[in-house]
């Protein structure tokens, strides 16, 4: 077969040509791709232990350290104790949005129970506002996962994406038109 | 890296309230290529006492932090200066308690890449007084 770009009206010729064996194949190859992608994305949240081991900043309450399109890579492992001064993204109890702040107090019993306050740094008072109504303190269970690397603007597509849904449905369009229509040679 | 404080604590209904006055003197700069290098954007530094209590068997509370980015003076010579945040404990665990651990600490925040949390070398213990101080205030 014709390995090289071929011009747009002879595209549609191929695609009507195409036999149903071949369509049947780049399908495939498309599944593949993404059964790939999906596998990667589960086998990071068993080595990381957290249910969302990459996250985008959504916020500049950590301004000048992360800023909003950010993106953040987290672990969750279960020994690892919180001490003051650990960044953690964590989500309030009933809220599906995880925030990343700091933590600037710990108070922690004998047998490991411990509860904890949190503080953006670029704020000027402390999360209680955004606890819970009648909570004051996090628990070990509300810690999606601790900051452990981060990568400047690379979520910035994401938050696009979320903001204009057109652009995805666009980009997704894009990418299926290609794998679909890219031959082997 | 030296600290001196002064410290008393105040009734405040349930729990007890430290008031720490601390100076601190730092020099980030100390080893050869010193901390700043290519890849590091900001230094987040906090202060942060540690001490057990009847309580709770750790306790940490950040009393002061402040961001030095690339560029700024890596001296820190601070005098006289207040905790900037509440030091509140869970309960009266400050009253008579005689070893409150302070320590320097920064999270290492690169252009790209990982975020290290450094404790500095040298800390200071401070006992807290047996009794409630109500004439001095804050």
């Amino acid at each position: 077969g014709r390995c090289r770009g071929v011009p747009a009206m002879d595209l549609f010729g191929d695609l009507r040509r195409m036999n149903k064996r071949q369509l049947y194949y780049q399908v495939l190859n498309f599944a593949m791709i993404v059964s790939s992608a999906l596998m990667i994305w589960k086998g990071l949240i068993v080595i990381t232990g957290s249910e969302s081991p990459i996250v985008v900043v959504l916020s500049g309450s950590m301004e000048p350290a992360f800023h909003r399109g950010d993106l953040l890579f987290l672990t969750n492992f279960h020994d690892d104790p919180i001490r003051a001064g650990e960044i953690v993204v964590f989500k309030v109890e009933g809220r599906d949005i995880p925030i990343v702040h700091r933590v600037i107090k710990i108070h922690e019993k004998e047998n490991g129970n411990i509860k904890f306050l949190t503080k953006g740094d670029n704020n000027e008072v402390d999360d209680r506002g955004l606890y819970k109504e009648g909570q004051n303190w996090l628990e070990k269970k509300d810690v999606v996962g601790r900051a452990r690397g981060f990568l400047p603007y690379v979520g910035m597509v994401t938050i696009i994406m979320n903001d204009y849904p057109k652009f995805k449905y666009a980009l997704l369009a894009v990418m299926g038109a290609y794998v679909l229509l890219k031959r082997e040679s | 890296l030296r600290k001196n404080v002064e410290d008393f604590t105040g009734p405040r209904g349930r729990s007890d309230l430290g008031f720490v006055t601390f100076d601190v003197t730092a020099d980030i700069l100390k080893r050869r290529h010193g901390i700043f290098d290519w890849n590091v954007k900001q230094l987040f530094l906090y202060l942060s006492a540690e001490y057990s209590t009847k309580n709770n068997a750790l306790n940490q509370v950040v009393l002061w932090d402040k961001i030095m980015l690339r560029g700024d003076n890596p001296r820190l010579f601070l005098k006289d200066m207040k905790s900037k945040y509440f030091f509140f404990d869970d309960g009266n665990g400050l009253k008579g308690n005689r070893n409150i651990t302070l320590t320097l600490s920064w999270n290492v925040v690169p252009n790209a890449g990982i975020l290290p949390l450094v404790t500095g070398s040298g800390h200071v213990s401070v006992p807290f007084p047996d009794i409630y101080e109500t004439t001095k205030s804050y």
